[in-house]
């Protein structure tokens, strides 16, 4: 027990800061690990979801499995799964990132499977009758117009994946969370400026991909509001 | 791991140690009914207390403050960005931080999951309530209804669907959280699974408390649906 009653004055905020300034070398080695984690989780989940999820919607099909699926998959407890999980992959690495994936393919899934479903009709018939055909179609008609809400489930999933990644260090996965679930070693302000590090990397994984979903946005698309997606059928979350 | 382990006696989990449990075999079914009244359905119960006092407390506040921004948009953005703030905390240190202020009690935990839960909440009752359209509050005011009439037997009925989802998405989150809970008490179905990790991956209980998370979950999540269903029938007449 000895740590976690650390006391707590406003002044630790201070130190926190001064924490992360002080110890620039292990917040850059923890970050980096987080974010090769991350990385590795979203390439894993976007080469399983993104590639499904638009096939699925350019044929209309499976409507009830890809919401179904991420319904599952959203309710799933990112530390269930990682214990399930560990008797088979053992500590570390993959153990946590087969729980990072488990946990942004169904927002993924979705959002890719809605976007390319709910391109208008007329639009895809008017692309068929200047004599375009299924891949033409959904790369050159679908795809761009449903570019901004699949974008959006990526982005959605990033931000899950960066902030939940810090779970990993209780099965020895590495990263920020390894000095939050050690107050012992870097006591409160370690705690506290690793947690801000982790917002912080989650607020600028969502700023950054803003930007990128604003530059592959077709141009017509780019001054519509952001499209608020369904909100009974893809809504984002597990948890941080 | 001793860190992790803080706040109770250390379970024997080796318990009678049949050939399989000494062994540490994949899955001792021996273990498990030895334990089922001593760890499993203890932890079980308190995860769902835990469960349903957050989201039911996180509700009640989520719904004044909703009902209130409907009235005066005052309201909603410092709710918004509060709860927003909150969210962009990793579960993980929010434990921690709340220890000093609120003490090492049950109610720290309850305190953190029912700050999770307001961002989705105050956002579906919102949303919901905004989606009443304004020819319909205009023809509930034409018929004398007060504004008191018109929040219970028009906005509400008509919010349903999008309170029901986001009380489906908190639980299910809450759930989730719940189980990272257990790093700093010794409750919920997380408890067993830190003790587990600690007792060299203990795979048995691992397995066990794990697959009793995700089917708690996926339950809650079914159950909610039928709720859903049960309370809004217009909404499947009207898609069907």
């Amino acid at each position: 027990m000895t740590g976690l009653a650390d006391t707590f004055q406003p002044s630790t905020f201070v130190d926190a800061f001064r924490f992360i300034g002080d110890n620039g070398w292990l917040i850059w080695h923890k970050t980096v690990e987080q974010l090769v984690l991350s990385g590795s989780a979203m390439g894993v989940a976007i080469g399983i979801a993104i590639p499904l999820g638009v096939w699925l919607g350019h044929v209309h099909r499976g409507s009830f499995a890809a919401i179904n699926v991420s319904n599952v998959g959203r309710a799933l407890p990112s530390l269930a799964v990682i214990a399930i999980a560990l008797p088979f992959l053992g500590v570390g690495f993959w153990d946590v990132l087969l729980a990072l994936v488990v946990l942004a393919v169904p927002l993924m899934l979705t959002n890719a499977y809605v976007a390319v479903d709910e391109v208008d009709r007329d639009v895809v018939e008017a692309a068929r009758g200047m004599g375009m055909r299924g891949r033409d179609i959904l790369l050159r008609v679908e795809l761009p117009l449903a570019l901004p809400l699949l974008f959006a489930g990526i982005r959605t999933a990033a931000v899950y994946v960066v902030s939940t990644a810090t779970i990993a260090a209780i099965a020895g996965g590495g990263g920020l969370g390894d000095i939050i679930v050690n107050q012992a070693s870097y006591r409160l302000e370690g705690v506290i400026g690793a947690a801000i590090c982790v917002a912080a990397l989650a607020i600028l994984a969502d700023f950054l991909l803003g930007i990128v979903q604003y530059l592959v946005s077709p141009r017509g698309l780019r001054r519509r509001p952001a499209f608020e997606p369904d909100l009974a059928k893809a809504i984002p979350l597990p948890g941080p | 791991m001793s860190g992790i382990l803080a706040g109770g006696p250390v379970i024997p989990n080796f318990g009678t140690g049949s050939h399989c449990v000494t062994h540490n075999d994949l899955f001792c079914a021996d273990w498990v009914r030895d334990n089922w009244h001593g760890v499993l359905e203890p932890a079980l119960v308190q995860h769902i207390e835990l469960s349903a006092k957050a989201v039911a407390i996180g509700f009640a506040i989520a719904f004044v403050a909703a009902v209130a921004a409907r009235r005066a948009r005052l309201v909603e953005t410092p709710f918004r960005l509060f709860s927003a703030f909150v969210y962009t905390i990793p579960s993980l240190a929010l434990f921690q931080l709340l220890i000093p202020i609120t003490g090492l009690t049950d109610t720290t935990v309850e305190i953190a999951l029912v700050g999770y839960t307001l961002l989705i909440l105050f956002r579906n009752i919102l949303a919901g309530l905004r989606s009443v359209p304004e020819d319909v509050l205009e023809s509930a005011r034409g018929m004398g209804l007060t504004a008191t009439q018109i929040l219970w037997r028009i906005e509400l009925p008509l919010a349903l669907p999008s309170i029901v989802a986001g009380v489906r998405i908190a639980t299910v989150s809450t759930i989730s959280l719940a189980t990272i809970a257990a790093f700093v008490r010794p409750i919920g179905l997380g408890y067993p699974i830190f003790i587990a990790i600690g007792d060299d991956i203990f795979k048995t209980e691992l397995i066990a408390a794990g697959v009793l998370a995700v089917a708690l979950a996926l339950v809650s999540d079914v159950v909610l649906v039928l709720v859903q269903r049960l309370l809004t029938p217009w909404v499947r007449a009207r898609a069907a």
